[in-house]
């Protein structure tokens, strides 16, 4: 099969890999129609996340149809057109049966790596460093899906690929952050990062309740995107002073909630090569955490910063003392993805959102290489990528 | 210095030779060798070489611990099956991992006692065969990819709660352990406690090296106890793999 492939920094290829098979009882293997490139993708390419090895196939956005199931796996047939979680879960240990899916205890084979940085490891995730599992992703034209009998959702002929494929991660991942922010009627939701996830964040907050939700960013046509859903007004943070803006905005009190949609990749395993990789790129360290800084500045008293952006190791100056002084609620962590497929799925059959509006590129698999520069580069008003593997669109 | 010795032990052939009795063939050795040299540069060729093979077959009985003498009369001077002279006080390594796993003590200790799941969840054992209820016989790649066999004995069973084995004749390494399987607090499973000692093959040292390099005992048993939980929650065993064949590569 085609797929592309990780071989280095700024290095990704589409090559010809062995065809995935069923290993395990609960698998399924998935012949992927709609595949995406997540912003975290990017992390991949510029070579940020350690553990990644030359021959590792990216992508943890994807959808297909089941082409093979294992024999352990009831839930799901040949021909079913399904959705898959970027988190794998086993959906038996005490996370999965608490629904803190994310945090599955037996999804990871290299659970071992992710401990020795985090204490202990979270799930596995598709395409997304061995640390993460080594598990195969889905930018390709097939794909093998542990569990996944708890993962992949049905998803009805009614909908367009594109309109259920941001189900695997930035939807849920915007939705959560949103939820986190337990908004009340009337609310201000300042929002860091109008890339996908922000988007997303943006157009769940206002389906949460927000009265107003403010988005700040420096990049004009993601700015523009936000504003395109009504009850949303912007902060380009290259020409206002954010925190003097979100206070005028918020007759003096800030926003209520504040969500980083931002994160900081810069990865490590150890502590030393964190600190080190940081200080050889210290503009770029200090660029990102400034939004969580800022974001908790910012923040109203007794207010709640939710934390969708992915941190990967130790950040420097967090104004913990904002923090603790104001009473601030922090939440974050991996998107427990299974806990809003379906309700999410409903709300698009309903039309309450329809996600795929953030698509601005639709690529042949070929062209991943070019896609992944031009998405970094945010040249040519990328916001969004898709691709179609196997050629046929819904 | 005595685990030193015993680093030879992971070694074909056996030990059968005591510390202080190695240590004697040693020092011995190298005196006699050291003249046999001396004989040799004194020009006297033959004789010094004769001496000198003498002190050198003295030196590899001291530092393998095995007389061939010994094995052909069946003698040994060692005490190989005595667990409690290897692993009392500092001398052995110790080992204790422990986890939590969502089913009940009698569970985990019937799925325990069966065995053959274990080569498929610790990693370098290779084959483990039951001999009657209470011996079992290991096979695994040991440190430099030498095979190493042992001998296990349940020596303590209390069902669903404890089972505890230690090494006996023949084995190639000398070891002690535990499992036991306690109810968490709250209802929430079972914690599995695993306690190992053992006499490493190439001692502290090669202990140590081997937690380095990756493949220790303790890295075993934690990986191990971590599919076994796997393989009891979930029905199989995590991997990466994208097919059965590079599955069957990677065991």
């Amino acid at each position: 099969m085609k797929a592309v492939v990780w071989h280095g920094t700024n290095d990704v290829r589409v090559e010809r890999m062995p065809d995935p098979g069923i290993v395990n009882p609960r698998d399924a293997i998935i012949r992927i129609t709609t595949t995406a490139i997540c912003g975290s993708d990017l992390h991949l390419l510029d070579g940020f996340i350690p553990t990644m090895k030359s021959g590792d196939i990216l992508g943890h956005e994807f959808m297909g149809e089941v082409v093979d199931v294992g024999k352990g796996n009831t839930s799901l047939q040949v021909g079913d057109r399904v959705v898959v979680p970027f988190t794998i879960a086993c959906g038996r240990c005490f996370f999965c049966e608490r629904q803190l899916w994310s945090a599955c205890d037996n999804s990871n084979p290299n659970a071992w790596m992710a401990e020795k940085l985090y204490g202990f490891s979270g799930s596995g995730l598709f395409g997304y460093s061995h640390m993460m599992g080594g598990y195969a992703g889905g930018q390709a034209e097939y794909a093998r899906v542990p569990f996944a009998d708890v993962g992949p959702i049905k998803i009805p002929d009614s909908l367009t690929d594109e309109q259920a494929l941001f189900l695997s991660d930035i939807l849920p991942t915007g939705y959560m952050a949103a939820e986190n922010c337990s908004i009340t009627a009337g609310d201000t939701v300042a929002v860091w990062g109008c890339g996908p996830v922000g988007q997303m964040a943006i157009v769940s907050a206002l389906l949460l309740g927000a009265e107003r939700v403010i988005a700040i960013d420096d990049v004009p046509e993601r700015l523009r995107m936000a504003m395109s859903h009504p009850g949303v007004t912007t902060i380009d943070l290259s020409t206002a002073d954010v925190f003097d803006t979100l206070k005028t905005m918020t007759g003096g009190r800030g926003p209520d909630a504040c969500i980083d949609a931002v994160g900081l990749e810069a990865h490590g395993t150890t502590a030393d090569a964190y600190l080190d990789e940081a200080k050889t790129k210290v503009f770029l360290a200090t660029d990102r955490s400034a939004a969580l800084r800022q974001a908790i500045h910012a923040c109203r008293k007794g207010g709640t910063v939710s934390i969708p952006g992915v941190y990967g190791g130790f950040i420097d100056k967090v104004p913990f003392g904002a923090a603790f002084a104001k009473g601030l609620t922090l939440k974050m962590g991996q998107t427990h993805v299974m806990r809003y497929l379906r309700p999410l799925l409903e709300r698009i059959e309903r039309g309450d959102l329809d996600p795929s509006f953030v698509i601005t590129h639709r690529v042949a698999l070929e062209d991943a290489p070019a896609a992944y520069r031009a998405f970094r580069d945010k040249r040519d008003g990328c916001i969004k990528v898709v691709m179609k593997p196997n050629g046929r669109v819904h | 210095m005595a685990d030193g010795l015993h680093g030879t032990r992971c070694m074909r052939p056996h030990v059968n030779v005591n510390t202080a009795e190695r240590w004697a063939s040693a020092l011995g050795g190298a005196a006699i060798a050291a003249a046999g040299v001396r004989r040799f540069f004194d020009a006297d060729r033959a004789a010094g070489s004769l001496i000198g093979a003498a002190g050198a077959a003295l030196i590899w009985r001291g530092a393998t611990g095995h007389c061939h003498m010994y094995e052909a009369a069946g003698v040994s001077t060692a005490r190989d099956g005595d667990t409690r002279a290897h692993l009392s006080g500092d001398r052995g390594v110790n080992v204790e991992e422990l986890v939590t796993i969502a089913r009940t003590p009698y569970e985990l200790y019937q799925r325990w006692r069966e065995f053959d799941w274990l080569p498929r969840v610790i990693p370098g054992l290779l084959a483990v065969e039951r001999m009657g209820t209470n011996q079992s016989r290991w096979i695994a790649r040991g440190p430099g990819g030498y095979r190493v066999e042992w001998t296990a004995e349940i020596i303590n069973e209390i069902p669903p709660e404890l089972i505890a084995w230690r090494t006996s004749e023949p084995s190639d390494l000398v070891s002690a352990g535990s499992v036991q399987f306690t109810s968490a607090p709250g209802g929430r499973g079972t914690t599995v406690r695993v306690r190992l000692q053992y006499d490493p093959p190439g001692g502290k040292v090669g202990a140590a090296i081997a937690w380095l390099t990756g493949s220790s005992p303790a890295q075993r048993v934690r990986e191990g106890l971590r599919r076994f939980k796997q393989l009891m929650e979930t029905g199989e065993i995590a991997t990466s793999a994208s097919n059965a064949r590079m599955a069957g590569d990677a065991r």
